[in-house]
This record gives structure tokens, C-alpha cells and sequence, in this order.
């Protein structure tokens, strides 16, 4: 079987979810070419073990994203029985657009695929898993955290493509830069607060605790819809981002259901809220009933301690 | 020149869902909403139509129950409702190109629908749309104008968060907006209990679906988690943070 992985980039750098699907492809026994779109990440993606090669796809529209003209210039190089991007914004563009071109399904945020090929993976925000076959060629995006990554030690063959297509979405200005802190999506652990935190100012108290554990800090729509501070792109939930941390803490957060269906999949939650009743206890592996401002200095304290030896 | 909108009807985000056998019981749903997202696609189009666009029509494609939530739609504005009636479970591509023919029947040249539906969580149907008929496709919007002639959006890209300008034809995907979504109001009610839904088959559309390549084998519910510890008072945070080390290997 061939697949075409497309990489994801950071910035100028890899995303280190295109080595966990180098491992899921590994894993079906495939034959695996990267493509990296604009050449981003390029010398590193050689190096992931398992890839045989590796393409850099080079072209004046991945000056600036156009998920219309990137999959153009991207499809005739993704002519592969399976073709797989992580389960991103972007990547759940590019691999949608490239099935529409090349006529065949796709199947977003799977968390297993086994040969087949079957796929599963949550919908209903995590209430039910499906799982489905589906024929090849088609295209599957895959959630971050959900596989293994291939180790670094390859050294895959590095080719050139020049293809590039008509940009005709022109940026007319940045209103809020990616990546200077990190991102609730990207991140491996989260803490997150909520309306119970009070005041925007509190939040620092959580990036404390976020800093002693390279976590990305979160919100709950009701923090977002009433402090001008708090961007909606920190929110987790229904209508703000799906997240699979092996450890997510939850401060100030009630529970509501639309909360949960961002979130109830991490690996592990803890809660920290004053409301012994309160329905984020009900998914939380630790809970801690305490206000905040007793359990966040202890958190920092212990952390600390722990953390340092 | 008419705004297009591509609603879906899944369960209300407070409804339950549950899986009986093997699929997603359908009967155990108490409500069917608009999916959110497409909620703020639908906002969107009305205000696209006050800043002079001569119609919004509302889409969906889907089972007979659907057809509720072309009503819904025209509550709070819509002015013209098409559904394509197909029972059957459809894949990605099936799906875009019943909708892309229902667009293109319509002309209409700006297509706004939600980033993603709140049941298959996928994301697929407004970036296929919009290769299928070449259109530009911005996604994660939360905000389209018009301005001097040119579509003007805000949208989370990879790069962070822009204003970006693009002319039509386009597509927009919305995330989550910052306008506060209309509600229909008494007359708005009944304006659109009298309105008409075109109801179309695929073969009015004029296309041939074939067959699925994606066959769903089973829906299940998560596995259980073992049940949670809970403890009282702040004393416990060191037992918690040994615990996360010691039981859970996360930190
Ligand atoms: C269509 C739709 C989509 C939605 N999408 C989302 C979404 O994406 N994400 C989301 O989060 N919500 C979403 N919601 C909103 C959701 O229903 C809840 O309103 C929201 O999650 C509540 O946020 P919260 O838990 O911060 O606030 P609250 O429910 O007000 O809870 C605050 C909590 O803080 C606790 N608390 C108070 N003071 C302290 C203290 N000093 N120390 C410790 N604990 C304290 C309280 O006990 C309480 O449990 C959506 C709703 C709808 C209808």
C-alpha cells in the first residue's frame, strides 16, 4: 500500500504529530512518502524512522494559507491508496479538498485505523465511537496523541517538486499571533479555569501552574463570553476546541455538558472546584473539592517540590 | 446575487445519546437543533443580506426530519429552503456532491456553512464543497463583511488570527462568532410555517450517488472509566500530585 503522509508545520519547524502518523502508517505496513507542503520541516521529516521519502512541495501560494490552492498544488503529488494528515484545522481542510479533487471519501479525527482499512473514532463529541470500512484510495485524518510517534533515527531520501496554484485569498492584516504561548489543541496538558476563577486577572494563577509544567491554559465558554481577556481561542468545548491531554485540570469549571464534550477524553482529569455536587466531579479521575485560592498555591507548592528532585 | 447556507439538523447539544445494539439510537433523541456552528453561518448570511445581498436560501441534506430545520432557518430569515431528501447514510463525498449540484441550481457564489456538524464532528462537506464547484475556501471564520465590492473575513489560521479579503465565488466555514445569533420571534414563526420547502431527490439533482465507500460496522459507547477518587479540602492536593506521578505516570 503507498501513503502519502502531509506534514504538519509549527512555524518553519515540524509538528511532532507528522511522526505519530509516520507510525500509524507503519503500523498498516505501508509504503510511506512524505509531503512537505512549502518545504517546512523538511530536514526533519527525513529523519523519522520508517519513511522512504520525502518530497518538498515548493510553490509561491504556500507563502500564505489558501486550503483551496495548497491541496491544488498538493493533489497530484497525493496520488497514494491512503493518504493521511493529523486531524487539525488545516489538516481537516487539506485532506477533505484533496478527496473532493481526487473523487474519493474521507474520514476525519480517527483515533485507531487497523488494515482493512477500518477506522474508529469519536463522534457526538466523544459520547460514541464508530467504526467504519472504508475503501481504498481515500483520505483519513488523525488525532494528535493518538499513536506512538516513529522514532528519529531515518534518513529518507529528500526530492524537490515545483507546483504551485492561484492564491485568491489576500491577508490584509494579523490580528493576534499563533504560537507565542502554546496552543490548548497542541498540548499534552492543559489546566483550564473557569467563571468560578472570579476575575480575568486570576488566570495568571493557572499560567503559573502551566509554566511549572510546560502546560497550555484553557477556558470554559462562560470565562470566554464574559472576560474580554480571555480569547475564544483558549476555549474548550462544543463550540471551542476537542482535546485529547494525557493530563487535563479543570479549575472553577462546573462541568456542563457542552464543557465535557471538549475535553471528557483526555487520558486524566482533575477537578478542582468548591461544589462537592458540581458534574465536572463526575468525570474527573482526582477531584479536589477547594476553592482556588487555597488549591492553586498548594498545586504550585507541590509541583515545585516534586518537579525539582 | 443570493447567499447560500448549508444547515445540518443533529441533536441538540443538551440531548442525550445513546447507542442501542449497535448504532446511535436515533428515537432516544428528546430534540433536533440547527448544528451550532452552522448557527453562526445562518447569523452571518442575514447580516450579508442586510449589507444588500438580494436572498439568503437555506440547504440541507438529509432524512424527512430535516426538513425542520429549514423552517427553523426561514424563522429567523431565510428566504428560499431546499432539501435534498436522501434517508440513507452518505459518505464525505456523496454528500458534497449533492450539495455542490444544489448550490450550483441556486447560483449562488458566496456559500457560508459551519466549520464542522455536531455529530460527526468531521469537517469535511465546505472544503470538498468549494473544490468540487473551485471555489476559494476560507475556513474558521468568524466573521464575514462586505467592503467596497470584497468579501472581508476573520478567520483562525495556521499563522494565528487575520483579517483576510477574497471575492467571490467563496466558500466560508464558521467557527464560533462574536455576533449574537438572532431568535425568531412570533411572526418570524409563522411567516415560515407557511413557507415552502423544494424538496429534491438526487435524480433531480441529476446525480447518480453509487455506492457508499465508507460502511459503518457498529457505534459504541466510550468505555467506561474506572470511577474517580474525590477528595476534601486543600490537604489533599499533595496526595493528588503523588497520585498524578505515581498512579497515572502523567507528570
Ligand atoms: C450551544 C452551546 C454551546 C456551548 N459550548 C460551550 C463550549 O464550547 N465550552 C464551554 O465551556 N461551554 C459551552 N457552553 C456553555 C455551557 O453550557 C456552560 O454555560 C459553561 O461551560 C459554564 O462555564 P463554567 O463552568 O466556567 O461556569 P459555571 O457553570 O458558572 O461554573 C462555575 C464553577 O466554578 C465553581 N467555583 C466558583 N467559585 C469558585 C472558587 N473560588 N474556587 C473553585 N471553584 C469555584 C462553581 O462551583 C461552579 O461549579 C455551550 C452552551 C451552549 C448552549
Amino acid at each position: 500500500m503507498e501513503v502519502i503522509v502531509i506534514s504538519e508545520s509549527n512555524g518553519d519547524l515540524l509538528h511532532p504529530v507528522t511522526a505519530q502518523l509516520v507510525g500509524a502508517s507503519s503500523s498498516l505496513g505501508g509504503n510511506i512518502t512524505i509531503l512537505c507542503p512549502g518545504g517546512k520541516g523538511l530536514s526533519e521529516a527525513a529523519e523519522i524512522s520508517g519513511v522512504s521519502k520525502v518530497i518538498s512541495v515548493e510553490g509561491d501560494c504556500f507563502q500564505s494559507y489558501d486550503s483551496n490552492a495548497w491541496s491544488k498544488a498538493l493533489a497530484p503529488h497525493a496520488e497514494g491508496d491512503l493518504v493521511l494528515t493529523s486531524s487539525s484545522s488545516t489538516g481537516r481542510e487539506l485532506a477533505s479538498s484533496i478527496a473532493a479533487i481526487r473523487g474519493i471519501p474521507v474520514l476525519q479525527d480517527a483515533t485507531n485505523i487497523s488494515e482493512g482499512i477500518v477506522v474508529s473514532r469519536p463522534i457526538y463529541s466523544g459520547k460514541v465511537i464508530e467504526t467504519s470500512s472504508v475503501k481504498i484510495p481515500c483520505v483519513i485524518t488523525l488525532r494528535a496523541n493518538s499513536y506512538e510517534a516513529s522514532e528519529s533515527s531515518g534518513k529518507a531520501e529528500i526530492s524537490t517538486v515545483n507546483q504551485t496554484a492561484d492564491v485568491t485569498i489576500s491577508i490584509r492584516k494579523a490580528l493576534e499571533r499563533a504560537g507565542e504561548k502554546i496552543d490548548v489543541s497542541e498540548a499534552d496538558i492543559i489546566i483550564s479555569g473557569g467563571r468560578g476563577m472570579g476575575e480575568p486577572s486570576n488566570f495568571s494563577n493557572l499560567e503559573e501552574v502551566a509554566d511549572l509544567l510546560g502546560a497550555a491554559v484553557g477556558a470554559s465558554r462562560a470565562a470566554v463570553d464574559t472576560w474580554d481577556e480571555i480569547p475564544h481561542s483558549m476555549q474548550v468545548g462544543q463550540t471551542g476546541k476537542t482535546v485529547t491531554p494525557s493530563l487535563y485540570i479543570a479549575v472553577g469549571i462546573s462541568g456542563a455538558i457542552q464543557h465535557l464534550a471538549g475535553m471528557r477524553t483526555s487520558k486524566y482529569i482533575v477537578a478542582i472546584n468548591k461544589d462537592p455536587e458540581a458534574p465536572i466531579f463526575g468525570v474527573a479521575d482526582y477531584g479536589v473539592v477547594a476553592t482556588w485560592e487555597e488549591a492553586l498555591p498548594a498545586l504550585k507548592n507541590e509541583l515545585s517540590a516534586l518537579l525539582s528532585n | 446575487m443570493g447567499v447560500a447556507v448549508l444547515i445540518k439538523q443533529v441533536p441538540d447539544t443538551t440531548s442525550k445519546v445513546s447507542v442501542a445494539g449497535d448504532r446511535v439510537d436515533e428515537s432516544s433523541v428528546s430534540k433536533w437543533s440547527i448544528s451550532p456552528y452552522d448557527e453562526y453561518a445562518l447569523e452571518c448570511a442575514m447580516r450579508l443580506k442586510e449589507s444588500g445581498y438580494s436572498e439568503v436560501v437555506a440547504i440541507t441534506c438529509g432524512p424527512q426530519r430535516s426538513s425542520k430545520a429549514l423552517t427553523e432557518a426561514a424563522a429567523v430569515g431565510a428566504d428560499s429552503l431546499i432539501h435534498v431528501h436522501v434517508e440513507d447514510s452518505l459518505d464525505s463525498i456523496q454528500v458534497q456532491t449533492l450539495l455542490s449540484a444544489a448550490i450550483k441550481r441556486t447560483g449562488s457564489e458566496i456559500v457560508l456553512c459551519g466549520k464542522q456538524a455536531a455529530d460527526t464532528n468531521s469537517g469535511s462537506t465546505g472544503p470538498g464543497i468549494a473544490s468540487i464547484l473551485d471555489y476559494s475556501c476560507v475556513g474558521v471564520v468568524s466573521e464575514v463583511s462586505v467592503d467596497d465590492g470584497v468579501l472581508v473575513a476573520t478567520r483562525q489560521g495556521p499563522s494565528g488570527l487575520e483579517e483576510i479579503e477574497v471575492s467571490a465565488p467563496c466558500l466560508f466555514t464558521f467557527d464560533k462568532g462574536e455576533s449574537e445569533l438572532r431568535r425568531p420571534n412570533v411572526r418570524g414563526i409563522m411567516m415560515a410555517k407557511k413557507k415552502t420547502v423544494e424538496a429534491l431527490t438526487p435524480g433531480d439533482l441529476g446525480v447518480d450517488l453509487g455506492e457508499s465507500a465508507v460502511i459503518v460496522n457498529s457505534h459504541s459507547s466510550p468505555p467506561d472509566k474506572p470511577p474517580g477518587q474525590k477528595f476534601e479540602g486543600v490537604s489533599s492536593i499533595a496526595t493528588v500530585v503523588q497520585k498524578l506521578r505515581d498512579e497515572a505516570n502523567v507528570i
